[in-house]
């Protein structure tokens, strides 16, 4: 094994022997100094996952997730110094992990605060102007073509994961109702920010990011819900500036 | 006095390492800083607050951007992504100074986020001299390499580290950056003389120090092991030695890092004070006779 093959494993796995041939600088052995290393990779990645999943480290305690954080370094740590971006398979990571099987709601709400972070990244574009779909005869309004913004994340969950979300990081909010929830996040300026969608929704939004237009998408909403309200969700969508382009599809029918 | 060559655009001032909870206390009062130091890795994602704030910042002060991911010193190829990501943020941003650390991260691509140490042999030298060049290269522009801290030491190292930084600063011109915490924690624990080390350092090379606080814990055998934290306030025996350095050197770009349990605002400003005066004590017009 080379120098650094040596020490990724000592590093990485505390049960490993130190590298050989290291010395304290006095001419004897380096002893324990080496176990520096050890401690600011684990304790420097630990808090990276724990930037970006707070609500999971809530949900199962500090010592548990820090646990579990040194685990998951070993098994896959990360793979590019952007540390925003490490934790990409934590969600599927804590799918896998045996003990916590009876917290079923954790990987869907990992995802979500995973989504949060990616959104809050995200590049920036300029929202579409309201005034096309005041501007667009009532007629052709069913072959206007959306673009979502590239800080919009769409997750759907049989979890209520923006009922726990909600709750862990916002005081006075209700407990998490027993259904499944759909999310949206946007980011209307530079914070992310989950929005419950309503029945149909998330079926609507699906078509609009397959680049179908808006009439096929109203068609797939109300297929799941007979009620679905096009004009409150396009509200909301414009109000949080999470559609960057709106343009009728001249090709269409 | 010594003349330097410059490898970089940063004021002979204080500057302090960015952290996004001081922006607006920075555009209200930037007191005596002069210049922010940001590390390239925050600032590579695709858009949203980050960049905005940099690009705003960048309007008012000179950037240093400091890199702390490349892997310089790794047994493997710099990393292609990371190599175009670096260039992409210098070519936007155009900063004032870039800089990354002679150490190694990155093995079988696990990147492991931490500065880990290498030997010092003809072997390690030809290796980072050569991952420099494809830096400097890639950024189109000379880089500052930083000098490690270190908690233990290779059997197989044969040069010392001060010339085995003069000899890849000759090589490949980069300039240094001269970490005074770092060589205080380094001579804390492997033994050696702080003072004799900046006296052997290539000193016309440096174009930025850096001032850090660190920890405190022992090693085997009772004796103090320096932990290079960046969590505190700058020792005394550590500003002694940036006056020790600048009575050398003249004054220089001056850094004060503080990257854990971050204080306030003010805290930041006291420190970069007595930075100030340390230069301003060091130049050579407005030195006492």
């Amino acid at each position: 094994m080379t120098r650094q093959g040596a020490f990724r494993s000592a590093i990485l796995d505390p049960a490993q022997p130190m590298p050989p041939d290291l010395l304290d600088g006095r001419g004897g052995p380096a002893g324990r100094s080496f176990s520096v290393y050890r401690n600011n990779v684990a304790v420097s990645l630990t808090e990276a996952l724990e930037q970006t999943f707070p609500v999971i480290r809530k949900l199962i305690g500090a010592r548990a997730f820090a646990t579990l954080a040194g685990t998951y370094l070993r098994a896959h740590p990360p793979r590019s110094p952007v540390l925003s971006r490490y934790g990409a398979d934590f969600p599927d990571f804590l799918a896998r992990c045996e003990p916590l099987a009876h917290l079923g709601y954790l990987p869907d709400t990992a995802r979500l605060e995973r989504a949060l972070v990616d959104s809050y990244h995200a590049a920036d574009t300029d929202p579409t102007d309201p005034a096309i779909f005041s501007q667009t005869p009532p007629e052709d309004l069913p072959r206007l073509r959306l673009r979502l913004a590239p800080a919009t994340r769409l997750l759907r969950s049989p979890w209520p994961i923006h009922g726990i979300w909600r709750f862990n990081t916002q005081e006075g909010t209700p407990k998490p109702p027993h259904r499944s929830q759909d999310v949206l996040v946007t980011r209307p300026d530079f914070d992310p920010l989950p929005r419950l969608l309503p029945r149909g929704g998330a079926e609507f939004l699906s078509a609009i990011t397959s680049d179908l237009p808006l009439g096929d998408a109203m068609e797939r909403a109300t297929e799941t819900a007979e009620d679905f309200d096009l004009s409150a969700l396009l509200g909301l969508l414009l109000q949080d500036n999470a559609i960057t382009d709106a343009a009728l599809d001249e090709e269409a029918p | 006095m010594l003349d330097q060559t410059p490898v970089n655009t940063l004021p002979h001032a204080p500057g302090v390492g960015y952290k996004p909870q001081h922006y607006s206390a920075i555009i209200a009062d930037p007191g005596p800083v002069r210049w922010l130091e940001v590390h390239a890795e925050n600032y590579m994602g695709d858009g949203g607050r980050p960049i905005a704030q940099l690009r705003h910042l960048a309007e008012r002060f000179p950037i240093s951007v400091h890199g702390v991911g490349l892997s310089i010193g790794g047994e493997g190829r710099l990393d292609p992504d990371h190599l175009a990501r670096l260039r992409h943020l210098c070519d936007w941003l155009q900063p004032a100074s870039f800089s990354e650390h002679l150490a190694w991260s990155t093995h079988d691509s696990a990147f492991l986020n931490d500065l880990l140490p290498l030997p010092y042999t003809d072997e390690t030298l030809s290796r980072v001299c050569d991952h420099i060049d494809e830096l400097q290269e890639s950024i189109g522009r000379p880089m500052l390499l930083e000098n490690p801290s270190s908690y233990l030491a290779f059997a197989e190292s044969t040069w010392e580290e001060t010339d085995f930084l003069a000899e890849i600063s000759r090589r490949t011109g980069c300039g240094l950056l001269l970490d005074v915490n770092n060589v205080f924690v380094s001579a804390t624990n492997l033994g050696f003389s702080p003072q004799g080390y900046i006296d052997a350092f290539p000193l016309e090379r440096v174009g930025e120090i850096h001032l850090a606080g660190h920890d405190t814990d022992e090693d085997d055998h009772g004796r103090p092991l320096l932990i290079d934290s960046h969590g505190r306030a700058v020792d005394e025996p550590v500003w002694a030695l940036l006056d020790h350095t600048l009575a050398r050197s003249g004054p220089r770009p001056t850094l004060i890092e503080w990257d854990n349990d971050v204080p306030d605002w003010p805290a930041l400003v006291d420190e970069a004070a007595r930075a100030d005066a340390a230069l301003v004590a060091a130049h050579p017009a407005e030195a006492p006779a």
